[in-house]
């Protein structure tokens, strides 16, 4: 029987994990090299709230799991991050697109979750706060720059807000684990944080000259580990030093 | 009878008093003019029941790989200096932040060629740059290249009134 508090802190870990991973694709292929170094730091950021996390799910566990088990020998199935951080690269717009709907929810997220009666989520929430206001100015500055710039960059970040918008209603999802974990002052009730990732998305999408979809039908999912098609290659790649040589380390 | 135990208390707070000089000391190892005690990323050295060190460091960023570095010379150096064995914990709260740099880092900074963090981490806004003044030679005609530089600490700066990019030491 897994506690309520693993599994809310494995999501957030695989969440980070999983982002950051997808951000590590650009290294090396970004369309400058301002923006390679810019994405592979975002990425950093990302991988560092991932060992954070999964060495905390791992102790709460106390299975004697440590980051790299839980990060790198689980199946795809039992990976609880949301939809939205997994989907794939795309073109640059889409990828800023995604770490704009996601850090305008994670910062917000962390903020509230220094709060926390559990004192080290609290500690962890503490320094990514400060990181995911850097991570929403570069995504919003970006979606400025490329709603409100020529018509090819206006329509690329068109479509990529219309494409992954239908993966953000995962974000203000709760199950029974969450709901358990709000009610104990451990968790953040996502619901509570609707308001301000509106107004922020609105602010920036503005700006942008871009209008944001209407509410809609969402997916959903990647929480009860049903994830998407190209999730299985994800992991193929990020776990396949450890699945080929088990326990190694640097 | 008080002597003996008084003598012990006074040279364990001079060992502890070493032990915390020498882990100070330790440079930054992207940032050589700064130390971990310029930083603020040494919270604090204990000596143990079993003469080992025990020290208490912050990560500046989560995911900055000069942590282990630093781990590592910390260790070193103290080893070096006789100290039997260390233990490094890794603390998160309170969350480092640029606040903490003194005034005499940031000179250093500035005098290695790294623009200081201009303005305080606690009042910052979603957009808008601070201004920021060329290390160089001072003037405030300066433009952002990058949110990112060549560290997590970092961002891309550039001053059009004397040509020199430039780093930013990033409010954190």
């Amino acid at each position: 029987m897994t506690s309520d508090l693993f599994t809310y802190t494995l999501r957030l870990a695989d969440d980070a994990a999983i982002l950051g991973q997808r951000l590590g694709e650009w290294c090396g292929h970004a369309p400058t090299l301002e923006e390679d170094i810019g994405l592979a730091n975002v990425a950093l950021d990302h991988i560092g709230q991932a060992r954070n996390l999964y060495s905390y799910a791992g102790e709460v566990e106390g299975a004697g799991r440590d980051e790299d088990q839980l990060c790198f020998l689980r199946k795809e199935r039992e990976f609880g991050n949301c939809l939205l951080v997994e989907q794939q690269n795309g073109d640059f717009a889409q990828t800023i697109a995604r770490q704009l709907f996601f850090s305008a929810f994670m910062l917000p997220f962390w903020r509230k979750l220094t709060g926390s009666t559990d004192e080290t989520l609290a500690a962890i929430a503490a320094k990514a706060e400060k990181e995911a206001a850097y991570h929403l100015r570069h995504s919003g500055e970006w979606t400025i720059r490329l709603g409100d710039g020529t018509a090819e960059s206006r329509a690329r970040m068109q479509d990529a807000i219309d494409l992954l918008w239908p993966y953000t209603g995962e974000l203000f999802e709760a199950d029974g684990v969450v709901e358990r974990l709000v009610a104990e002052g451990v968790a953040v009730d996502p619901e509570t944080l609707r308001d301000e990732w509106r107004a922020t998305l609105a602010r920036v999408c503005d700006e942008a000259t871009l209008p944001l979809p209407p509410e809609g039908w969402m997916q959903s999912g990647g929480r009860s580990g049903r994830h998407s098609e190209s999730f299985g290659h994800l992991l193929s790649e990020m776990q396949y030093m450890q699945r080929a040589y088990p326990g190694m380390r640097w | 009878m008080t002597t003996e135990p008084q003598t012990a208390a006074i040279d364990a707070a001079a060992a502890r008093m070493r032990a915390w000089e020498i882990a100070a000391e330790v440079p930054d190892p992207e940032v050589p003019v700064l130390t971990i005690g310029d930083l603020g990323v040494l919270r604090d050295v204990r000596l143990l029941e079993d003469g080992a060190v025990e020290v208490d460091i912050t990560p500046t960023y989560t995911g900055c790989p000069a942590m282990s570095v630093f781990t590592m010379d910390i260790e070193t150096a103290l080893l070096k200096a006789g100290f039997p064995s260390v233990r490094i914990r890794t603390v998160l709260s309170p969350a480092w932040t640029t606040d903490w740099l003194s005034e005499e880092a940031r000179e250093k900074l500035r005098a290695y060629g790294i623009a200081p963090p201009a303005g305080k981490a606690s009042r910052r806004a979603l957009f808008g740059d601070d201004e920021v003044a060329c290390p160089r030679c001072g003037s405030l005609a300066t433009e952002k290249v990058s949110e990112f530089g060549s560290t997590a600490c970092k961002a891309l700066w550039r001053c059009t009134a004397c040509s020199e990019p430039f780093d930013y030491f990033k409010c954190h």
